[in-house]
């Protein structure tokens, strides 16, 4: 298996790249600390979240607003991409950078994809529910938490593309394997996320 | 220039300790106002609001931007030194860290001159600090000074676990390591954990107040507690951020000047664990009198009375350490010897005000003020003078007078318990914190003007250490590798100040304090763990202060974004966010520079290493 592995490495990068030298194993340590602040910061927006949801001062609900379907669709297109990103690790593995490039391609046009939806969910509860962050304290707690996580997306999305950039101009080495690795890392948190707003802020908004 | 670009952890410490030590001065002379307004009941030197704004930018200043970068120019100046290695593990962000806290300071104090400071208290309690009760910039200052400040910390903190974590010399193992690196690292731990529930705290209130929302406002659905129990989450941890550092210098002094090894190191270190897994757990003692019921009261209270446990042993640790030991009382050792019994006052009074029914009588009175600052001035500042004039001839080369530092102590001393100890009383008698006055013949009136003594005896303490700096910066560097010729961690095994790759040869780690190790096995110089060769050094570079201020001119237009101009041109530019775009652009811009130009850094030749 390793050995498979190293010769479609073409011989010159090693079966993990990204944690061949120094400057990578402390990357990938460091952004694993990094996401446990991360988790701190989502932990006490969840939180928020729950202690101010069912205060809508007279604004709409959470049963009113949501539209379970689209928010399905949303979350079927992250846990996707969730996924094309673990082949993207793959293929760095076995040194096929252009299938590296080409599942890093459809993840991020799967991100894209969340990302309009949800832009189209909000806009939806704007302008025909009258639903802003100035109505109530949920609708504070409901655009900070998922706004958020949607800035995360987007920041991943312009992160991997500037990523995609870079290998196509340096190639896959130690340097850059790092930062592949680690984005991927970080795009997996943001899917575990999405999970639990899927689960505190959709289905408990339409059941709870 | 040089300075703007340096990524070296000796020179970004000492740029925090520059930082550090002017916004301190400027909580000092915030203190002493302050001070001087309380020195006789009914006096009129202050108007009850800048009396606000001074108590709220005194305590916040202090905290955030005084001691911690002073904190962190110790840690920088020493933690890779301490455990070998030749650098932090990520230089570029150690810049970055620095630059973001100095410009977040600098906003923060920019609402001194543009249209009032922050008054809601260091606490910012809502709804004190909404729009309703605080309509000036004051509170936006605040907020987002502090958001851009704390981005510097958290990226301090993952900086150093990194750094302990996969950085250590060979042969240092955990248990091997240094005190200070061990407090340095489960400080870090605690910045990691405590840090992101205060960016959302502010996120949070920055939103109440500039678009609008309902977090904290009753009348929209919202709930003032809910900023509480944030605050605190966070705000109890940072207690033990600032407090452990500060443990660690004393079980670094206290051993090298008693000529013996810590005792009860493994003990030390489980404590420090311990004090940091409670620091999590006791934030809502903080919030006795909001009512939360007596379950939670009293869950909250036994909690936080289990501190004294750890702490207990770390004093008792010290003491055996000193007993039958050669003890020196030089300045840093003198600072380490007042830290014990006064940190140990401020710890008692800690247990008092965890009783949560005695609490409701201490609560908002001179006893907490007295409570804190022994904690936070005899425990931490204390520490931080031990730790200044410990590493102060390693940092600079030069060493600082014994006879000015003995003054320094001395008058500092005697100066904080004149100031803080009758506070104690005031408290108990029933004088409240943050009026700005008091009515005559209460029994305040004398135990206040010794207070304000004592607080001016402070300030010439302060004098006295900065005319210490002063002279020695004047006279050529001369310090040994090993001044206090006593040391017993590897900092000492190297050139002070050290050269910019430290550690010619990286050391061979064979013991707890490998350097007294060697020395009492009869060897000059530590074993090396590899022969000469090329060291990678990163290069200087501009982008970590670019960052920073696009962030700085992000958070002014973001602040400003909702106000009208008298100049159709401002309004253009800051009602459009076109100033906030124009701040993340640079901020977006120079982390694109960064991702897209690697820095193959350059190399230190063994000739070269050599030839010095």
């Amino acid at each position: 298996m390793t050995t498979a592995h190293a010769e479609a490495a073409n011989g010159t990068l090693p079966h993990e790249p990204e944690k061949a030298t120094l400057e990578g194993r402390n990357k990938v340590l460091a952004f694993w600390l990094f996401l446990g602040g991360e988790a701190v910061l989502f932990g006490t927006l969840f939180a928020t979240f729950l202690a101010l949801r069912n205060q809508t001062n007279e604004g709409p609900s959470a049963n009113e607003l949501f539209h379970l379907p689209l928010v399905a669709a949303a979350t079927f297109l992250l846990l996707v991409s969730s996924l094309t990103s673990v082949f993207a690790i793959q293929a760095m593995h076995r040194g096929r950078v252009t299938m590296l490039r080409n599942w890093l391609l459809v993840t991020v046009l799967l991100g894209l994809c969340f990302l309009v939806l949800e832009i189209y969910e909000f806009s939806v509860y704007i302008r025909h529910e009258e639903f802003g962050m100035t109505t109530s304290a949920f609708s504070s707690a409901f655009y900070t938490l998922v706004g958020f996580h949607g800035a995360h997306v987007a920041f991943g999305i312009l992160w991997i593309s500037v990523l995609i950039g870079q290998l196509m101009h340096k190639g896959l080495t130690v340097v850059t394997a790092p930062k592949i690795y680690v984005s991927a890392m970080y795009w997996h948190f943001i899917d575990v996320v999405w999970v639990f707003i899927f689960t505190v802020v959709y289905l408990l908004g339409k059941v709870g | 220039m040089d300075w703007i670009t340096t990524v070296d952890h000796k020179k970004i410490a000492i740029l925090y300790l520059w930082a550090g030590g002017i916004f301190f001065g400027i909580g000092g002379l915030e203190a002493i106002l302050i001070r001087i307004q309380l020195i006789k009941p009914m006096n009129t030197f202050l108007d009850a609001q800048t009396f606000n704004e001074l108590i709220t930018m005194h305590g916040t200043t202090m905290i955030f931007l005084g001691v911690m970068p002073v904190i962190f120019a110790l840690m920088n100046a020493v933690i890779p030194l301490q455990i070998g290695a030749r650098d932090v593990a990520f230089p570029f962000l150690n810049a970055l860290g620095f630059w973001t806290f100095l410009f977040g300071g600098i906003l923060l104090n920019l609402s001194w001159v543009m249209g009032g400071a922050p008054d809601a208290g260091w606490t910012s309690y809502t709804p004190l600090s909404s729009t309703g009760y605080s309509p000036t910039h004051g509170v936006d200052f605040y907020t987002i000074g502090l958001q851009i400040a704390g981005l510097g910390t958290l990226i301090g903190g993952i900086n150093f676990l990194a750094t302990i974590i996969t950085m250590r010399a060979p042969g240092m193992s955990f248990m091997r390591m240094p005190m200070f690196a061990w407090t340095t690292f489960i400080t870090s731990a605690i910045i990691l954990f405590a840090f992101p529930a205060i960016t959302v705290g502010l996120v949070l209130l920055t939103f109440d107040r500039i678009l609008d929302a309902n977090f904290f406002n009753v009348a929209g659905g919202g709930n003032p507690v809910l900023w509480q129990h944030i605050f605190w989450i966070f705000g109890h941890p940072e207690v033990y951020i600032l407090i452990l550092p500060a443990f660690g210098v004393i079980s670094e002094v206290i051993p090298t000047f008693s000529r013996k090894r810590l005792f009860g190191y493994s003990s030390m270190v489980f404590a420090t664990i311990l004090i940091a897994f409670l620091g999590f757990m006791v934030w809502a003692h903080h919030m006795f009198t909001t009512g939360l019921g007596p379950v939670a009261n009293a869950l909250f209270s036994v909690s936080t009375m289990l501190i004294a446990v750890p702490t207990g042993i770390k004093i008792f640790n010290w003491l055996f350490t000193m007993w039958g030991g050669q003890v020196r009382f030089t300045t840093p050792n003198l600072f380490a010897a007042g830290f014990i019994p006064t940190f140990t006052m401020g710890g008692v009074t800690g247990v008092m005000l965890a009783s949560a029914p005695a609490d409701f009588q201490f609560h908002d009175t001179y006893f907490v003020v007295a409570h804190f600052h022994y904690v936070i001035v005899g425990g931490l500042v204390l520490g931080l003078f031990a730790g200044l004039h410990y590493w102060w001839p390693k940092m600079f080369g030069r060493m600082l007078s014994e006879k000015l530092g003995k003054w320094t102590f001395w008058t500092f001393i005697i100066g904080f318990h004149l100031t803080f100890f009758v506070q104690h009383f005031l408290g108990l008698m029933g004088m409240q914190r943050r009026v700005f006055t008091y009515l005559p013949n209460q029994q305040f009136d004398l135990l206040n003007l010794v207070s304000t003594i004592g607080a001016m005896l402070m300030g010439v303490g302060m004098m006295i250490f900065l005319t210490n700096i002063f002279l020695t910066s004047r006279r050529p560097a001369d310090a040994a590798d090993d001044p206090w010729e006593d040391g017993r961690t590897l900092e000492w095994t190297i050139p002070s100040p050290p050269p910019e790759y430290n550690f010619k040869q990286t050391p061979l780690v064979r013991g707890l304090d490998a350097f007294w190790k060697e020395k009492m096995a009869g060897h000059k110089a530590m074993t090396p763990s590899e022969p000469v060769g090329s060291i990678h050094m990163p290069s200087a570079t501009i982008l970590p202060f670019l960052m920073s201020v696009g962030i700085f001119i992000a958070g002014l237009g973001f602040m400003f974004s909702r106000d009208e101009f008298s100049s159709s041109v401002m309004s253009f530019l800051f009602n459009n966010y076109i100033v906030t775009a124009l701040g993340l652009l640079i901020t977006f811009g120079s982390m694109l520079m960064r991702s897209l130009f690697d820095d193959p850094g350059w190399h230190i030749e063994p000739e070269e290493l050599e030839g010095r």
